[in-house]
Formats: C-alpha cells, structure tokens, sequence
C-alpha cells in the first residue's frame, strides 16, 4: 500500500487534480456538441497555420513582387500566385496566411483578459456580496453601457494604432458578459454543503475562492473565453477594414481595407477580398457554434423547441 | 482547557433573519428561527435535538458552529465566550476544535477532489504535520470508520462511492482533526435505510472512543434515544421540553412532546396505541402569536395559552418543560410505544 501510495506523490498536488478534471470537463463538452467541436477545430486550423505561416506562405506578404523586373499588380489567380496579387504587387495568398496570425494573437489574448478579468469580477462579487456586489455589478453595467467598437476606435484612436492597444480597448470591456455569468454561477455553487464544510474546516475565504469555488467554475469561464476569441477577432477585423487597425499588421480586416481603399470591388479581383471574407466569416462562425453548444448543455431542454 | 464541566452553554440565544424590506408596504416581521434557547452539554456527552422540519434545529447547530452570528444572546465554548469580538486566530482554533456533519453527503465533498484531498484538506489548513504525518493520519482515519481495505478508496471521487460510503468519509473527515465537539445534522436521513444502522453504530462508538461531545439533530426519536443521553424539543424557534432522554421519551410533559411520540410506528402490533393527535397546520416563524406558540394546534389549549407564554420550568419529574398544564396532562407512561421501537443497535 505504501508503495501505491507513492506513486501518486507526484499527481496528488492538488492544483494538478483541478486543472486536469477541469480541462477534461472542457473537452468532454466539445466531444458531446458536433457543432462546438467543428467550431474547435476551426479554432485549432487556424492556430496551426498561423504557426507555420512562414513555412505555408511561399512569399514575404509585404514584398512588392517583380517578375522580368516588372512589378505584377493586380494579377489574377496564375500558377506564381494562386490568389493573385495586390494593387502594389503582394501575394495575397501569403498575405492570406499571415492574416492568421494577428487573428490568433487578438482572439488568444483578448480571450485571456476576458477569462481573468471576468473570472475575478465574478468571484469576488458572487462570493463577497452585499456591497461589493452592488459595487462590481454597477461598474459591469456601466461597461455594458459604452458600445463596444466605437470605444475600441477612440481608445485605439488615443493610444496609438497597434494591435496592443487593440486588445487591450477590447479586454477592458469584454469581460462584462463573463463577468455576469460567472457571478450567478458563484451564487450558487457557494451555498452548496462542500464550501459550508470547508468553512466548518477552517478555510480562509482565499481558500473557499480559489480551491473550491474557482475550479467548478472554470469550465464555463473557459467557454466565454472562446466565444470571445469570435468576437475579438471580428472586431479586429472591423477597426482594420474602417482603417483605424496596425497598419505593420497584415490581418483579414486590413486585405478587405487595402482591396476597399484600391476599388479591387469594381475591378472584380475577387480573389483578393472573397478569402480574407470567409475566413473572418468561419472564425465568427467557430466562436457561434461553440456558443450554441454551451447553451444546449448548460439548457438542456431547449433541444425541445 | 476551561475549567468548566460544560464544553457548550448556551443562555438565551437567538437567530433572527430579516427579510429584505421594499421601499413601499407593511414591513415584513423577522423570521424568528431560533427564539431564546438555553441549554448546556456536559462535556463527553451527547445531546440530541428534536423537533419537525422548521423548527429551528438546523440553525441551531449552525450557531453552535459559528456558521451564523447570533442575533442576541451568549454561547460559550469550553468556558469562552463566543461573540463577534474573537480574532481570526481564536475562530481557527474554533475551527479545529468544532466539526460538523451534514445531512447531506452526496454535497459535502468536493465533487473535484478525491477522498485523500478532501480529508488531506483540514490537516493542511490547521498545519498538522509533515506530508508523510499527514498521510498515516488519514490512513488510519479511513480505518477508523472501516473504509477498508484503505488504498482502494484513497484516490476516488465522491460520484463513485455510495451515500453510506460518502457519510463515512465525512465522518472521517470531521474527525481527523482531533475536534472535542461535533454537530451531526440529521446524519443518516439521506441513506437507504439499510445502511442507516451501520451508520449510526459507527458514529456512536468512534465518539465514545474519541470522547467527544456530540448534538445529534434529527426528528427521529427512536434514533435520539439510541444515541444520545439528553434531549431538547423544540417547536418554532423555542424549547418546550429538555431534560434526560429516557425521562423525556417515557414520561413527556409537553402535548407536543407527545404528538411527536405518538407519531412514531411501533412496531409491536399488541401495544395499545395512545395517539394524541394535532392540528395539523402548522404556525410559520415569520408570523408567531402570543401567548403559547402551540396555542393553535394544542388539544388542551386554555383562556391563559393565548395569553401568556409559558416559561421553562423544572418539573417534579426533573425535567425542564414549557406549558401551564403540564401537571394535569403530563407524565402518562409512553414507555411500550418507544421501547419496543427498536430500529437500531
Ligand atoms: N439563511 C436563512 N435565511 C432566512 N431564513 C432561514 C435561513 N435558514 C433557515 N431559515 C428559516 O428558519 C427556520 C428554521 O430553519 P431550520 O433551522 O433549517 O429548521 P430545521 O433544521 O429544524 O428544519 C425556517 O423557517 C427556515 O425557513
Ligand atoms: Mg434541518
């Protein structure tokens, strides 16, 4: 028995038990919803591509391109560029792959910020209640209150177009609707007997927070995360397309405003706007899918309707 | 260590919630569920509180635990003062020393952690120990309460252990903190009734080896006179009768007392039944008369029962007991009924 025991020395440490059943829960919910786990690997292509973006793309996406010495602007789909070129001379296939990259950095980090921020509004006000509930639910209001893409522009608009500043304008107002689910799942499970007895135990209401409540809620924070990743990157690609974006960024919404700005619409370069479109459109759709699923699962009876 | 032979003594106390009022209309009463209780427990003994659903018993064992702050009153623990002047160091010590078990066990463990996390987790915040003094400790508790062979519970989750094996563990965690008191809230209502016995033998020796001192809340008398040495019923809020357990249950005083005796099956078909039935409406906290809180469902309610509230008076039959007529009605041998009652030992 002792030697049993041993073995578990090393997995028993009580953070390792909690990430892992709170990541197997996460992944259990993919597995049960066909439309989440299409929308997960979406999510999952993506990351991948912009990983390897430099191996994909068969051009440096800013490069001007020449061939016989002359520059090749607004090329169609030929065998060197299998979507064409840009007005200025760029594959806009390979600008096309490091489009994914600025996507992965906005939905990854603003789902980040989204996750901790919310996750910690939530807990501290569901937990605490009283005064510091009607205080933090106040402050979720009055950030449900400012519409979300003309703050990003201003905010954007004062500290400088970068895609920093982007996620940051973002992360310091999407966290509200995590905020708010979380803090009526926290309502709830901190009257369930196990906080009580770990009350009557002696824990410290740190304890109480980050032991007990945190890891039964962390599936869900989790799911907003990803859903954000949707929004994140949708807005990215708005404040890009209207022109308030990083302009050293070559994202989807910056290919729709540069094809925009040179009229590749009434030239009919397809090629150039038609993909960059449909890939924010899947990442949107990906973040959708995930949603419904979560609401199937968290409201089963709605299958019914 | 106090010097007192009472670990717990309570005068007077009382739990009162206030309903969120609204800005418009009649304000709303408190609801009074727990209204003026005195009572002590000698230490190493064990008390049980009786009485049905809402009366008041499960805020009780809460106050006894500090889960609730008194509204008014004193409770004094092991000749301390528990009042909201304690510092954090004395509600730890508090912590360690006072334990509960919950009605519940499928919800009084962690569904996240395993049963060595959930026992490991007392150990760790009182700092007992090194790792390894730790683990021995919960090894042993684990056979304490016959969870054997020990290794191949130590690493489950909650969801895969049945209710019997569930309310041992929270046994087992309860106690492995070496506490001097224990709250057992209607410790096996939950179980099939199969495994209630079990439960119940268990609990009782481990406590009498522990010398603990226990309060065993239930509504189940025949499980109060198996465990326990004294008795309090309570009835809205207030103790109508107290006193020892075989004194209570044979010779009650109270009507209610005798209700709540009548009420119990007996299993002995040759017993005469002396049923003494109530009214069955039932007065709620939030709206309590004057006069006798029993006044409206009592058979033998007079002019003076609407009038004023009677007041807990020693009996000649040594037993502490709240209504004008206890003599008159009092004292009728409801021996055969609870003696042949045998659901346990
Ligand atoms: N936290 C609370 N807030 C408001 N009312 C409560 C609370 N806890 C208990 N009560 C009320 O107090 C009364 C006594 O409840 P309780 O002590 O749980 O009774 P018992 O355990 O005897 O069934 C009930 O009327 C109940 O509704
Ligand atoms: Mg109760």
């Amino acid at each position: 028995m002792e030697q049993m025991i041993e073995e578990q020395k090393g997995k028993d440490s009580e953070l390792y038990i909690i990430l892992k059943n709170s990541w197997s829960n996460f992944f259990n919910f993919f597995k049960e919803d066909r439309f989440a786990m299409v929308g997960l690997i979406i999510y999952l292509f993506v990351g991948i591509i912009a990983i390897f973006a430099p191996v994909i793309a068969p051009y440096d996406p800013h490069e001007m391109l020449r061939y016989d010495g002359e520059y090749r602007t607004n090329a169609g789909p030929n065998s060197e560029n299998i979507l064409g070129t840009t007005n200025m001379g760029r594959d806009v296939f390979s600008q096309l792959i490091y489009g994914a990259r600025p996507a992965v950095l906005v939905g990854v980090s603003a789902a980040f910020m989204v996750v901790l921020i919310g996750t910690l509004v939530g807990l501290v006000a569901g937990y605490y209640r009283g005064k510091v509930d009607t205080f933090l639910m106040r402050v979720t209001d009055v950030a449900f209150g400012i519409p979300f893409e003309p703050f990003v522009i201003v905010l954007v608009a004062f500290l400088g177009p970068s895609i920093w500043n982007i996620v940051l304008a973002m992360g310091l107002l999407l966290w509200r609707d995590t905020a708010r689910v979380i803090r009526s799942q926290v309502l709830v499970v901190r009257e369930r007997g196990f906080v009580e007895s770990a009350r009557v135990a002696g824990a410290s209401n740190f304890r109480i927070i980050f032991r007990h409540i945190t890891p039964n809620i962390l599936p869900l924070a989790l799911l907003y995360g990803s859903l954000a990743m949707g929004w994140a990157i949708l807005t990215e690609a708005a404040i890009s397309f209207l022109g308030f974006g990083d302009p050293s960024a070559v994202s989807w919404g910056f290919m729709l405003n540069d094809a925009f700005v040179s009229q590749a619409l009434s030239r009919g370069s397809y090629s150039w706007f038609v993909p960059p479109g449909i890939c924010i459109m899947l990442v949107v759709m990906a973040g959708f899918y995930i949603g419904r699923g979560s609401e199937k699962i968290l409201y089963p009876r709605m299958n019914q309707y | 260590m106090g010097q007192s032979d009472f670990l717990i003594e309570v005068e007077d106390l009382k739990k009162w919630f206030y309903p969120k009022q609204s800005l418009i209309g009649r304000r709303k009463a408190p609801l009074r569920a727990v209204d003026g209780i005195s009572f002590s427990i000698k230490k190493g003994t064990s008390i049980g509180i009786a009485g049905e659903s809402g009366c008041g018993k499960t805020t009780t064992g809460k106050l006894l635990l500090k889960l609730y702050d008194a509204t008014e009153g004193s409770f004094k623990f092991d000749g301390v003062e528990m009042n909201s002047g304690m510092t954090k160091q004395e509600l730890k010590d508090f912590r360690r020393k006072a334990q509960l078990m919950f009605q519940n066990p499928y919800e009084a463990l962690n569904p996240r952690y395993t049963i060595y996390q959930s026992l490991q987790e007392p150990l760790i915040i009182h700092k007992y120990g090194t790792k390894e003094v730790r683990r021995k400790k919960i090894i042993n508790m684990l056979e304490k309460v016959r969870l054997t062979p020990v290794e191949s519970y130590l690493h489950k989750f909650p969801h895969q252990l049945s209710g019997g094996q569930l309310q041992r563990v929270v046994l087992a965690r309860s106690l492995v903190v070496d506490p001097l008191f224990l709250v057992a809230d209607e410790p096996v209502s939950m179980l099939d009734v199969s495994v209630r016995a079990g439960v119940l033998n268990l609990m009782r020796e481990v406590t009498s080896t522990m010398g603990l001192t226990t309060v065993y809340i239930s509504h189940d008398l025949s499980l109060i006179k198996y465990l326990c040495e004294e008795t309090v019923i309570m009835y809205l809020g207030s103790i109508v009768e107290k006193g020892p357990t075989d004194k209570i249950l044979f010779s009650p005083m109270h009507p209610y007392t005798m209700a709540l005796i009548s009420a119990v099956p007996s299993s002995d078909p040759d017993v005469e039944l002396k049923e003494l039935n109530i009214n069955n409406s039932i007065t709620s906290a939030d709206n309590i008369p004057d006069g006798c809180k029993f006044q409206d469902r009592c058979p033998y309610a007079q002019e003076i029962c609407f009038k004023q509230e009677p007041l807990l008076q020693k009996t000649k039959n040594d037993h502490f007991v709240a209504c004008h007529f206890s003599e008159e009605i009092g004292g009728k041998q409801y021996e055969n009924r609870l003696c042949s009652t045998r659901s346990y030992g």
